[in-house]
């Protein structure tokens, strides 16, 4: 085929509106990666937990999570005798750099690492004006922060106080369970750096993860069942007071 | 009337992106967006593939399970150019408390000391060797023996 002034300029505008799809491009997720076989949540064993802080400084230095503000945080439970319903909870720095020491040993004492719950039901997405917030075809409860206006409904609507405003960019933020590293077929940052092994991140859509085998076989709880959100991350070993 | 209509679909046109809608009520291609943002991590696999030494000493003791960023903090830098970023190096004497301090909420099984009276706060190195913390304990060592004992490691 000649290409001819008359061809060129017939060409010219379908090329425009090509090299919009071209620019626009498609970011590399892992090649092998299809979010339709996944649905991720994430197993936490309480009495593994030693309250260390790596979660929460890995987090930190994985999604440049500014000072004073956490995706996921570690907190001390003391129940005293006889105070099941208050107890005494408390998380220095989010348990970044761990806890002072207590040898305090009456009661119950325990750490809880907490995050974003991935709910299947979530209500944060609900509330979301302009539709920033979402949760994945995998499960992953996401924040599209180029289209977030910062209205903080979200923020109110997380009964488990997962969501914060980053004072950098003013949008909403919370965990996203590393989708970054998850999709790339690692695991979380938090779940790399955890010394014990009391967090896992799970796939429950995958019959060979061995969250199946432990939910068979342990007791396991998630946070606020009565609120009904489908909450994807499993405690185990959780003591009745934990909020 | 049908200007209007015209104005509103191509200004819709413009001001929805492509994608909205793609998978539900938001922008389908933030989806790959955030899966595209770069790792801080590089995952215990990647530090194994060349510090096999350091894995193969590990696995003498107790701190097979501790993944190597858990102490020497997120290294992807370094694996992917080690010969120009190279890891700190750690005060034990920090580092070793975040997980051993006494502690009455942590698991009682856990391992753990009260440093001031264990060792006075100094560098846990001195003694231990983090990979392989275990102070192994010969006849001909009693001066080790005796360190231990006052201090009251298991024996």
């Amino acid at each position: 085929m000649d290409l001819t002034r008359r061809r060129l300029l017939m060409l010219l505008p379908a090329a425009a509106v090509a090299w919009k799809y071209v620019q626009a491009g498609t970011p590399e997720m892992s090649p092998n990666y299809k979010f339709t076989e996944h649905w991720w949540g994430m197993l936490i064993d309480i009495p593994k937990c030693i309250g260390c802080g790596s979660c929460v400084r890995a987090c930190a230095d994985e999604n440049d999570v500014p000072d004073g503000y956490f995706r996921t945080w570690i907190e001390r439970y003391h129940v005293a005798d006889w105070k099941i319903e208050k107890p005494e909870v408390e998380s220095p720095n989010g348990g970044k750099q761990g806890f002072p020491p207590n040898l305090d040993a009456t009661g119950k004492n325990f750490f809880v690492p907490k995050l974003c719950n991935h709910c299947a039901d979530s209500p944060c997405t609900q509330v979301c004006p302009v539709g920033a917030t979402f949760v994945t075809p995998d499960g992953v409860v996401l924040v599209d922060k180029s289209y977030c206006l910062g209205c903080r409904y979200c923020v109110q609507a997380c009964p488990y106080g997962c969501r914060f405003i980053n004072p950098k960019t003013d949008t909403a933020e919370k965990c996203s369970l590393c989708y970054h590293r998850i999709t790339k077929g690692l695991t979380t940052a938090c779940c790399e750096v955890c010394p014990t092994g009391a967090r896992q991140l799970a796939d429950l859509k995958n019959p060979k993860d061995p969250i199946h085998e432990f939910l068979r076989n342990h007791t396991v709880q998630v946070l606020k069942p009565h609120m009904a959100t489908g909450a994807k991350v499993f405690y185990n070993g959780m003591d009745g007071s934990v909020r | 009337m049908v200007i209007a209509l015209v104005a509103f679909l191509v200004l819709r046109a413009a001001v929805v992106p492509q994608s909205f809608g793609e998978y539900g009520h938001f922008r389908g291609a933030a989806i790959a967006e955030i899966a595209a943002r770069p790792i801080a991590h590089a995952g215990h696999d990647a530090c194994e593939a060349c510090h096999t030494d350091v894995v193969d000493q590990k696995k003498l003791g107790k701190h097979v399970v501790v993944p190597c960023e858990a102490c020497h903090g997120a290294l992807a830098k370094h694996a992917d150019d080690p010969a120009s970023v190279t890891p700190p190096k750690l005060d034990t004497a920090v580092v070793c408390a975040r997980c051993h301090e006494a502690n009455s909420a942590k698991p009682k099984t856990f391992p753990q000391v009260a440093t001031a009276d264990h060792s006075g706060g100094i560098a846990c190195d001195t003694c231990h060797q983090p990979h392989k913390p275990k102070i192994e304990q010969t006849k001909t060592e009693t001066k080790t023996e005796e360190h231990n004992l006052e201090a009251g490691g298991k024996k």
